[in-house]
């Protein structure tokens, strides 16, 4: 085992793999003068796990937001390569979201929540159909198709946002805090099932979290966030070989990991001040 | 990811309010024999106070008479009922969908609203043939719950569901239809179940104002010409089926409200303990 954690300050690394999208110098004021994002540059590469990593107030679910085209950086820009675009929405690639609450449509049934993105696209009811289907299979829930959000459990209703980001097939998905509100067992569970489905379908993930322990057992690359204004503060690889599952959860390891990216999470916090 | 580790919550059964039937009822008789004693311990004259017997006995003889006029006035609250729905719902989604609509004709909405619709309806009466005014009060009255919990509703919807639907690049007209009018449902039928019974309200005082002007046939016209003969029996027979009509009315709006609620939203949907 020679470097487990490598960390270091360049963002932009010549990789075999090019990037899906690159943030170039980001910053984000809102309305009301807080400047969320400052100086933000970020590349994402095919296939990667990211996390975001940071305290609340980081501005990371930002980042998040304007990758997924909600809103428009106030100085910098968001560039788009290597996916199929649509030319209509400036090249941005389709995404899959997946927010921290559920966010399902309680008047719909979970097949017909799943169905919605694909009908919004326009695409064909019968093949619509046929990829929903697949999809909630692909999180289990092939036999709740006919029920209501409100009489499934928040893990379900969980699993459900998720098959409904990847009804799709969107070559990235972001993911906004999808577990924090979720008890700890279902959040572990949940966790090994993402990391299934990610080795499975093989789609770039973003994913937004405060919790150091969920970011170095998901990702391979650790974003650490610096608040107001949010910026990067150093990213850490964690090169870990997957499939992870609850022997890593317990290895020297995972925990040295845990260390280092903790370590590197209160000097953040520190810089802030 | 295939799970089965987590199950829906089970549902619980309503429990039966027995009391919620019987008791109305036992009141109701309590109140009918306590009539009924003052009446005959006091030997009250009919013209001035007729007992329980007399009324029911003035129901019967009178039917005829009686069912036409509550058939006019059944129509005239319907037809305003049914126009105020079309007029709250469509306002309401001009005033959702263009400000300059909304701010332009909301405080107007509100005057129509406060004015108290017994003074108007001698105006209206003047201005417009008998029907047509008789149904504008109804209307008048009607239309302004609606339109207002349409509006609260419309304005009500998920912040994170409006981003999904944006992410997905939803047209205006989707967003509307697929998800702003089902999220305003449940509040928009609030608004109709206090709809129905104003409406009935804007009918009679529609009715007896024009009563006075020496024309009409619907109840509130009876009720009218009975007080002008001191045919004080068919007064209250038909008080008493107005009553019973405003009750069928709320009875008749809760049952479309549960029948197009039931599978998703927690107002209609049993407690569990």
């Amino acid at each position: 085992m020679t470097e487990i954690a490598s960390e270091h300050n360049a963002v932009h690394q010549t990789t075999a793999t090019a990037p899906v999208v690159t943030l170039h110098g980001v910053a984000k004021r809102f309305a009301n003068g807080t400047l969320a994002l400052d100086q933000l540059d970020l590349a994402i590469r095919h296939g990667e796990f990211v996390s975001l990593l940071g305290p609340s107030g980081c501005g990371k679910s930002t980042a998040l937001r304007l990758i997924a085209g909600l809103g428009e950086p106030t100085r910098g820009s968001i560039s788009w390569s290597g996916t199929k675009s649509k030319e209509h929405r400036r090249n941005k690639p389709e995404v899959g979201f997946v927010f921290q609450e559920p966010t399902l449509m309680p008047w719909a049934t979970v097949f017909r929540n799943v169905m919605l993105p694909l009908e919004l696209e326009g695409v064909e009811h019968r093949l619509a159909t046929k990829r929903a289907t697949e999809a909630l299979e692909r999180v289990g829930l092939a036999s709740f198709r006919g029920s209501y959000p409100r009489e499934l459990s928040g893990g379900m209703k969980m699993r459900v946002s998720i098959a409904r980001a990847l009804v799709t097939d969107p070559p990235l998905l972001l993911m906004d805090e999808p577990f924090a509100a979720l008890d700890e067992i279902t959040r572990f569970k949940l966790n090994n099932d993402l990391l299934e489905l990610w080795r499975e379908v093989g789609h770039t993930v973003i994913f937004v979290t405060h919790s150091v322990f969920e970011s170095v057992y998901l990702s391979n690359r650790i974003i650490v966030m610096t608040p107001r204004p949010g910026r990067v503060f150093t990213e850490l690889t964690v090169d870990a070989p997957y499939p992870r599952d609850e022997s890593f959860r317990t290895s020297s390891e995972y925990a040295r990991h845990c260390r280092i990216a903790s370590q590197a999470l209160s000097r953040a916090m520190a810089t802030a001040s | 990811m295939v799970s089965d580790a987590d199950h829906p919550p089970l549902r619980g059964g309503a429990t039966i309010g027995w009391s919620r039937i019987v008791l109305p009822i036992v009141t109701l008789a309590l109140g009918v024999v306590a009539w009924d004693v003052v009446v005959r311990v006091n030997d009250i004259p009919p013209f001035i106070l007729p007992g329980p017997g007399l009324v029911a006995a003035t129901v019967v003889s009178d039917w005829p008479v009686l069912w036409d006029s509550l058939l006019v006035t059944l129509a005239t609250t319907f037809y305003g009922l049914a126009l105020a729905l079309a007029g709250g719902v469509g306002l309401a989604i001009l005033f959702n969908q263009s400000r300059l609509i909304e701010h332009s004709l909301y405080p107007y909405a509100v005057i129509l609203q406060v004015t108290p619709v017994v003074a108007v309806a001698p105006l209206l009466l003047i201005y417009l043939p008998q029907q047509a005014a008789v149904l504008a009060c109804a209307w008048i009255v009607a239309f302004f719950p609606i339109l207002a919990n349409t509006t609260l509703g419309l304005n009500s919807v998920d912040r994170n569901l409006v981003d999904m639907f944006e992410i997905y690049g939803a047209s205006r007209i989707k967003v509307l239809l697929r998800l702003k009018l089902p999220a305003a449902l449940p509040y928009m039928l609030g608004g109709l179940k206090i709809a129905g019974g104003l409406s009935l309200v804007g009918a009679v005082v529609a009715e007896i104002a024009a009563g006075s002007a020496g024309a009409g046939s619907g109840l509130a016209y009876r009720i009218a010409e009975s007080a002008y003969r001191l045919n004080i029996a068919r007064m209250f027979a038909a008080l008493i089926l107005l009553s019973i009509t405003g009750v069928a009315i709320f009875f008749a709006l809760s049952l479309v409200s549960y029948l197009l609620l039931r599978r998703w939203h927690e107002s209609v949907l049993p407690g569990e303990r």
